[in-house]
C-alpha cells in the first residue's frame, strides 16, 4: 500500500466516524453532547497539528547546530593540506 | 611508538571500503578531499580505495586527480571518468562496477561533507550490522554551517514535510553521506528514477521498503567553502514535485 492509500485508508476511516457520530448515522440515539463536540472536531484537529507544525519547525530551526568549530577545524585543515600536498609535488 | 601501535589496531578482517567520489569542477577541493580521505582512514587503519567519477569537468579537475593518483598510489586512488555530466545515480553504478570494496561510501567531494566522520560511520554500522548508515544533520550534535535563517527554515519545513508524509524511518534524507553494503547499494541503485536531493531521499525510502536497516550518525555540514550552491525556487519545486511521487508511489 502507498503511503498515499495510507492517508486515504486514514483519512475516511476518521470521516466515517465523524459523520456516524455527528449524525447519526446509525440512530444509535447517542446524548446530544456527543454530537456537540463530534461536529467541529475535524477543525480542532486541523488548527492543532497546523499549532504543532508550526511549533515544532520553529523549535527545530531555533535550535539548528550552528556549526561554527568544525567550520573552523576544516579551515585549519585546509590549510595543512595545501602544504603537505605542495611538499608531495602537486600543482594546482 | 607502542601508544602510537594501539591507536592503529590491525583492522585486517577483509572489510573494505570504497569511496565514491562524483566530481565535476572540483579541481580545488578534490585534493583537499582525497588528502583529508587519506588521513583518517589512515588514522583509523580501514582498508580503503578512492574512487574519483569526473564527469568531464572542464577545469580539469581529472588532471589534478591524476597527480594524486601518483602521489597516493593507483590501489588508493582509482580514475573512472565519464565523457560528460550524467545524473548521480549512474555515476554511482559507473563507480561501483570497478569497486572491489565491500562496503560503498558516498559523499559530496566539496569539502561540505567531513571524512572525520567516516570511522563512526564504520563503528555505526558494525555495531548494529546495518544495510545503510546515513549522516544526519538533524539530530544530536549534527548540524550545518553557513546557512542563514531562510535557509534553515527551508530545509527544516521540507524534513518535517517529508517527515510526515514518508514516514521513512531516517531523520536526514536528502543528505548524500552514507555507507551502504555494497549489494545493498547495487539494489537500490536499480530501483531509483529520480534526480538530485530527491535521488537521496528515494533511497531511504526504497530501503525501508525493502527492509533494509538504517543506522545514523550526526554530522556537521560546512556548506560549500569554495564555489556556491544555491537554493532557489525551481530546486523547492523539483523537490515538492518529487516528495509527491513519493507520496503516491511508494
Amino acid at each position: 500500500m502507498t503511503k498515499l492509500l495510507q492517508w486515504l485508508f486514514g483519512v475516511s476511516l476518521l470521516g466515517a466516524v465523524w459523520a456516524l457520530v455527528s449524525f447519526d448515522l446509525l440512530d444509535l440515539s447517542l446524548p446530544q453532547t456527543y454530537r456537540e463536540v463530534a461536529w467541529p472536531m475535524p477543525l480542532y484537529l486541523l488548527v492543532s497539528f497546523g499549532c504543532y507544525s508550526l511549533a515544532t519547525v520553529g523549535y527545530r530551526v531555533a535550535t539548528f547546530n550552528d556549526c561554527e568549530a568544525a567550520a573552523k577545524e576544516l579551515q585549519e585543515q585546509i590549510k595543512e593540506a595545501k602544504e603537505d600536498l605542495r611538499k608531495k609535488g602537486l600543482k594546482v | 611508538m607502542a601508544s602510537r601501535k594501539a591507536l592503529q589496531p590491525n583492522r585486517d578482517n577483509g572489510d573494505k571500503y570504497s569511496v565514491l567520489l562524483p566530481t565535476y569542477n572540483e579541481r580545488e577541493n578534490l585534493p583537499l578531499i582525497v588528502w583529508l580521505l587519506v588521513k583518517y582512514f589512515g588514522e583509523s587503519g580501514y582498508n580503503y580505495e578512492i574512487i574519483v567519477i569526473d564527469d568531464g569537468s572542464p577545469d580539469g579537475t581529472l588532471e589534478v586527480a591524476e597527480q594524486l593518483q601518483k602521489i597516493y598510489g593507483e590501489e588508493k586512488i582509482l580514475l573512472r571518468p565519464r565523457a560528460k555530466k550524467l545524473g548521480l545515480g549512474t555515476a554511482y553504478i559507473h563507480g561501483m562496477k570497478h569497486a572491489t570494496g565491500n562496503f560503498i561510501i558516498i559523499m559530496d567531494a566539496d569539502l561540505s561533507h567531513h571524512p572525520k566522520f567516516i570511522p563512526e560511520f564504520i563503528e555505526k554500522q558494525k555495531k548494529g550490522n546495518y544495510d545503510l548508515v546515513s549522516g544526519t544533520r538533524y539530530q544530536g550534535n549534527g548540524g550545518v554551517y553557513g546557512w542563514d535563517l531562510r535557509r534553515k527554515l527551508i530545509s527544516r519545513g521540507a524534513n518535517f514535510l517529508t517527515q510526515v508524509l514518508l514516514r521513512p524511518g531516517a531523520s536526514d534524507l536528502t543528505g548524500s553521506f552514507r555507507l551502504y553494503k555494497k549489494k545493498v547499494l547495487e539494489s537500490l541503485v536499480e530501483r531509483c528514477v529520480s534526480k538530485g536531493y530527491v535521488f537521496q531521499m528515494e533511497m531511504i525510502v526504497r530501503a525501508r521498503q525493502l527492509n533494509y536497516t538504517i543506522g545514523e550518525v550526526p554530522i556537521s555540514f560546512v556548506d560549500r567553502v569554495y564555489g556556491e550552491s544555491k537554493l532557489g525556487g525551481n530546486e523547492i519545486i523539483s523537490f515538492v514535485k518529487g516528495l509527491l511521487t513519493l507520496f503516491a508511489t511508494t
